[in-house]
């Protein structure tokens, strides 16, 4: 007999189980592979994943330290109609939202037809005045975007937040890809998944279509804080894989309008920074004098055209969690359209109503500040202390703009490999979109982060959280053995070569 | 390329030739530190000391003490286990120039030496330095074919090569220092991995200037100092943008220069009597070396272009 799965009893949609022990069709084929194991062949394919990611040094530096980012075993599976609407619905968001961000730093028609109070945008603490009139030529501000969604006890997705600054995460996507098709390849046999090596070429792709019009060869750089980062893994990942610079602010300088990198031969010109900075320490000249790892006169340098920085510079006003609430009515009115994908429910606590009957019953809220990343002063009320609630009371009552607050969703839940057993465990996703001016790209499947502690809801990885490998399944059915012929009976001239190390790709040129 | 990057990679070549030449020379003491009844323990360490130039802290020094502080201490820039962290530090910053395999193997390198110094320190140092070693070797090979041999692989070349320069001089001044406390010259060339290519070159092997003259003035020996200083300059001759027709004043290759044209017209029969100045000229040349590429290729910080004013 296999490894033991336990049963589910959250009342959350299982990933998995449709009920007990019934696996969902699109599962039946992984729940029989796993099946096969002993307990202990999959721990020590677990112990040989992490050990992977050890030596690989596919790590985040958390308070100082540099850890792994856990990878669970069993991996998360999407079926292809379900991914298809999913997708449509996320690119969708992203156009609503660069058509926002264009309307917002510039004629702001939206508050002219009165359907956002113009209060909102110039109280968020992510506005940034400066912004205004700095695009690239293709118009493109949300270069990549990061849009998290969860499923709701009814099996539905839906938005928890779009992350449109510096979305981070696509790196652990293509390192999780392959380090299960090393340790576990024999599941891969068996489904048809959507690759997702593509990211790194269509990433390039898209910021060399952002390039300003004059560069004709246009030099694109990746702008790390550097080594201290939390991401910085991610960051080199990009550059090599895009086979571009990772510089840090010290390596460019900025002269009469044009930025520069330091080289051994002398400066050389720079025409797209994709940036993992945040606005705030980008220019010293225009944000916070102190920043050491900016670029002075970037700004500048961008608002005459001569350098692309890339997500833009003020997005945060777009992924401010109050401004989140307007989305699905920025979709009706830039694009016309119906909103593929929901928003969770949310209340805005300036409307005076909603805040009374919020702070009348605050545990029964999760309540977020509106300018918060990575989970960072999230509470949720079911699970807070008195003291904490009395403080947040407070801290809402002063500054209701800070805060928004949504009804508790149970995240869907998925197997995980705990111990020796196999839990459920919550989980989100997060897909990454690429916007290259002419469509929006996502990448089959994305980053599902699943919180490790028993019933915990939070699931980034500063939080103690592990990530899952996000199958995108190429058909429906499953169970694929002989929908195509076998390796073996295709003519092939060759032995198969050896598995290529991906990072060595060289976008350039392809597709 | 980034002066940035070219600065971490000149490291990388430095810190991981140091780690490799600080086993070879710890190793050749290793037989008088741990083995020898009759040694002087404490004048032996203090040998050992000075010429990797590190300053002794203690009157009397114990070989467990010199092991820890030479070989094992993270922390220091001097012992092997610091270098593997120098190296480490600067392939971090660098990740997105070298190639995966040359980043897996410096970091699991890395990752690994805690557990090996214990069991070294309970087995003795022979295995951690054979391991340091091989470690070592592994990343030069792999530098060598993983990388496009360009500037970035020059500069990390040229780093490997002044240590390589610097650490045969401290390992020769060995003899210079302490005679009696050193190991003996057939120790040396077993350090140097020099052992059978001298032997091949030569029959007389207990000739003191013989066995210098090989580790100094050899053509062919990749570890001799002069095979090396060569190799330097071909690396800052394929590094400097283009080559104008009146020289416009190198001063590295300028400093290289005399040093290879001191050792090229030397004759061998003097160079035993004339060894420790060579070494001294050997070890400034390096500093210069190093100072001048850093001031032309590494330069990355402009005067500050802007100040913080309060109040305005």
């Amino acid at each position: 007999m296999g490894v033991a799965f336990e049963r589910d009893v959250s009342g959350a949609w299982n990933e998995m189980f449709s009920a007990p022990g019934v696996a969902r069709p699109l599962y039946e084929r992984l729940l029989a592979d796993l099946n096969a194991y002993q307990p202990q062949e999959l721990r020590q394919r677990s112990e040989q994943l992490s050990r992977t990611f050890i030596d690989r040094g596919v790590t985040f530096a958390h308070s100082g330290e540099e850890r792994p980012f856990p990878l669970d075993l069993v991996p998360r599976i999407l079926g292809a109609l379900e991914w298809d609407r999913l997708s449509r619905g996320i690119a969708q968001r992203v156009r609503a939202l660069e058509a926002f961000l264009d309307d917002v730093y510039g004629a702001g028609r939206i508050f002219d037809e009165g359907l956002m109070p113009r209060a909102v945008i110039t109280s968020s603490p992510h506005f940034c005045r400066a912004a205004s009139g700095v695009t690239a030529p293709n118009g493109v501000r949300i270069t990549v975007a990061g849009i998290d969604v969860i499923r709701d006890e009814h099996g539905n997705f839906c938005v928890l937040e779009d992350n449109v600054r510096i979305p981070s995460g696509v790196s652990y996507v293509i390192e999780n890809r392959r380090a299960m098709t090393q340790t576990f390849s024999s599941l891969f046999s068996d489904h048809r998944v959507h690759p997702v090596d593509a990211y790194p070429s269509r990433l390039f792709a898209a910021l060399l279509a952002a390039a300003p019009r004059t560069a004709d060869d246009p030099v694109i750089v990746v702008l790390s804080p550097g080594v201290h980062n939390a991401a910085y893994f991610e960051h080199v990942l990009l550059a090599r894989m895009m086979g571009v610079e990772l510089v840090e602010g010290r390596d460019l300088v900025c002269r009469s309008n044009h930025v520069y990198m330091r080289t051994t031969n002398g400066e050389r010109a720079v025409h797209v920074i994709y940036r993992r900075v945040d606005d705030d320490w980008l220019d010293p000249l225009q944000f916070r004098p102190d920043s050491v790892i900016g670029v002075a006169g970037l700004i500048n340098a961008a608002r005459a055209g001569n350098v692309v920085i890339s997500n833009g510079v003020g997005n945060g006003v777009a992924d401010d969690k109050l401004v989140y609430t307007y989305v699905p009515e920025f979709i009706r009115f830039y694009l016309g359209e119906k909103p593929l994908l929901d928003n969770v429910e949310t209340l805005r606590l300036e409307d005076e109503e909603a805040r009374t009957e919020v702070l009348g019953s605050l545990a029964d809220y999760v309540i977020k500040p509106v300018d918060g990343s990575g989970g960072k002063g999230i509470v949720i009320g079911p699970h807070a202390t008195k003291a904490e609630l009395r403080s947040l009371r407070k801290a809402i009552s002063a500054a209701p703009r800070r805060y928004i607050a949504q009804r508790p969703v149970a995240l869907s839940t998925h197997p995980t490999f705990v111990g020796d057993t196999i839990a459920p465990r919550h989980v989100d996703l997060r897909p990454f979109a690429v916007n290259d001016g002419d469509e929006v790209w996502v990448l089959p499947g994305g980053l599902t982060r699943v919180a490790l502690g028993e019933g915990e809801l939070i699931v980034n990885s500063s939080r103690g959280g592990g990530s899952k490998d996000t199958w995108v399944l190429n058909d429906e059915a499953v169970g694929f053995r002989g929908a195509v012929p076998p390796a073996s009976h295709r003519p092939r001239r060759y032995p198969p070569p050896p598995r290529q190390n991906d990072e060595f790709v060289e976008p350039r040129g392809e597709q | 390329m980034l002066s940035r990057l070219a600065e971490s990679l000149f490291w990388i070549g430095r810190y991981v030739e140091r780690a490799d030449d600080t086993a070879r020379i710890v190793d050749s003491y290793v037989h008088r530190m741990v083995e020898d009844p009759f040694n002087d323990e404490s004048a032996t360490c203090r040998s050992l000391y000075s010429i990797l130039g590190i300053a002794a802290e203690v009157e009397r020094l114990r070989v467990v003490d010199t092991l820890q502080t030479i070989v094992y201490d993270i922390e220091s820039p001097n012992s092997i286990a610091g270098a593997l962290n120098g190296a480490y530090e600067n392939s971090r910053r660098s990740r997105d120039y070298i190639s995966s395999e040359m980043w897996v193997a410096l970091n699991t390198t890395r990752n690994e030496l805690p557990q090996r110094a214990a069991t070294a320190r309970q087995l003795g140092p022979s295995t951690y330095l054979q391991y340091v070693r091989e470690r070592t070797s592994l990343l030069a090979g792999l530098t060598d074919v993983t990388l496009s041999h360009d500037d970035g692989w020059r500069f990390l070349v040229l780093g490997r090569n002044l240590e390589r320069i610097d650490m045969t001089a401290r390992l020769l001044r060995g003899r210079v220092v302490s005679d009696e406390n050193a190991p003996d010259w057939m120790a040396f060339l077993r350090a140097s991995g020099a052992m059978e290519a001298f032997m091949r070159h030569t029959r007389e092997i207990n000739d003191a200037s013989g066995v210098a003259a090989f580790l100094m003035l050899d053509r062919l020996f990749p570890r001799s100092v002069l095979y090396s200083l060569n190799l330097a300059d071909e690396c800052l001759v394929e590094i400097q943008p283009a080559s104008p027709r009146i020289s416009t004043g190198d001063v590295a290759r300028q400093a290289l220069a005399r040093a290879r044209g001191t050792l090229e017209f030397i004759d061998p029969r003097q160079l035993i009597d004339q060894l420790s100045e060579l070494l001294e000229m050997l070890e400034s040349t390096c500093i210069r070396v190093t100072d001048a590429v850093t001031d032309r290729y590494f330069r990355h910080e402009d005067a500050v272009a802007w100040n913080l004013e309060e109040g305005l």
